[in-house]
């Protein structure tokens, strides 16, 4: 029952539910571990949040596909080539900084995507923006906080943020790039061009960077396949193996 | 930073509920600033809707009375009964007070 429409919507509503529930599962890995009590509890809530705007995101995807697949099934019953989410957040946590540094590079292109969504002509892509962007909007000030605190920190800590700076920038670009699905969004004004979020985000994130005294780097590689789904780093494979196999030996458990 | 310390400050944490009149204090974190801690106070305790402000203060700026003086701050009201408005019926409709 698709319509001209809903495939690339659909794929769409996968890319930003992908995106909140591998970051989200990320983070979750660090419950526990987290270098204080305090960032520990920070920490699990920002998982919960983008948990919480995961079930939202692949609901509606559920229903647009209209083939009777709930949010749990596209999270738990999918396989890697299937996943949507942008390359970056599939990345390992690496040391606390390194988590923050992602969380911060994916909060400032998150809130202006969110943003520009709450404009959208799809009623309900609108209501989760709106929803969504008040915790985004903390998630941001948080790890704004953190990459400032940490780079403009002590030597070792500062040298640890701009080696996470190094290692993740390559990433960043894919956030930006466009292809058919953006283009099908634009056109039905469900969703902003892309390019058009870069020249904010460069803004704020060089202010940010030149708070912490982190250098940018000037390389504007980006890796790219996994908002497309055509070519997802090792890492996301693993992590679904631990994410999905409850749900995968025990198919559609329930307690 | 003249002397980093390895250690965050301890921070006592204060926060006023929903329908509350004044700020109770929920317990201490620590954090580099308080900043941190009031972001920190928000997700150790806000999880579950307890608050609508925040204050933060640094535990060692808080002046507080000496146990030892117990007898001589508290023990002299004990028998100025007269002092305590128990003597009044209140009306049901006053509710609490």
């Amino acid at each position: 029952m698709s319509t001209p429409v809903s495939a690339p919507l659909f794929e769409y509503l996968c890319r930003m539910g992908d995106n909140t529930l591998v970051l989200g599962h990320r983070i979750s890995e660090w419950c526990g571990h987290a270098p204080v009590l305090e960032e520990d509890i920070a920490l699990a809530n920002t998982a919960l949040d983008l948990i919480g705007q995961t079930t939202l995101w692949l609901d509606v995807a559920g229903e647009v596909e209209g083939a009777g697949r709930t949010a749990d099934k596209l999270a738990f019953h999918r396989d890697v080539w299937d996943f949507r989410n942008l390359l970056l957040l599939e990345q390992p946590n690496g040391d606390f900084g390194q988590t923050m540094m992602r969380q911060f590079l994916f909060d400032a292109w998150h809130l202006s995507q969110l943003t520009a969504l709450k404009g959208s002509s799809n009623e309900q892509i609108a209501a989760i923006a709106e929803k969504s962007s008040k915790e985004v909007t903390y998630h941001l000030e948080r790890a704004t906080d953190t990459v400032i605190g940490l780079g403009d920190g002590t030597e070792e800590s500062h040298s640890r943020m701009q080696a996470a700076l190094d290692l993740l920038w390559p990433y960043v670009g894919e956030m930006f790039l466009s292809d058919d699905v953006d283009a099908a969004m634009v056109d039905t004004g469900i969703a902003p061009d892309p390019a058009t979020l870069r020249p904010a985000y460069d803004k704020l994130v060089g202010d940010v960077l030149t708070a912490a005294t982190l250098t940018k780097p000037q390389d504007d590689f980006a890796h790219k396949g996994g908002k497309s789904g055509k070519r997802h780093s090792e890492h996301l494979g693993h992590m679904l193996t631990q994410m999905q196999w409850l749900q995968r030996a025990y198919p559609d458990a329930t307690w | 930073m003249t002397h980093p310390t390895k250690e965050w400050p301890l921070f006592e944490v204060f926060i006023r509920g929903q329908h509350g009149l004044s700020h109770r204090h929920v317990g201490s974190l620590h954090a580099a600033n308080a900043e941190m801690a009031i972001k920190s106070a928000r997700d150790v305790y806000t999880r579950r809707n307890e608050g609508v402000s925040i204050w933060v203060v640094l535990a060692s700026d808080i002046a507080a009375s000496s146990p030892e003086e117990k007898g001589s701050l508290y023990e002299p009201a004990n028998d100025k009964v007269y002092r305590h408005p128990t003597f009044f019926d209140i009306p049901d409709e006053v509710g609490a007070m």
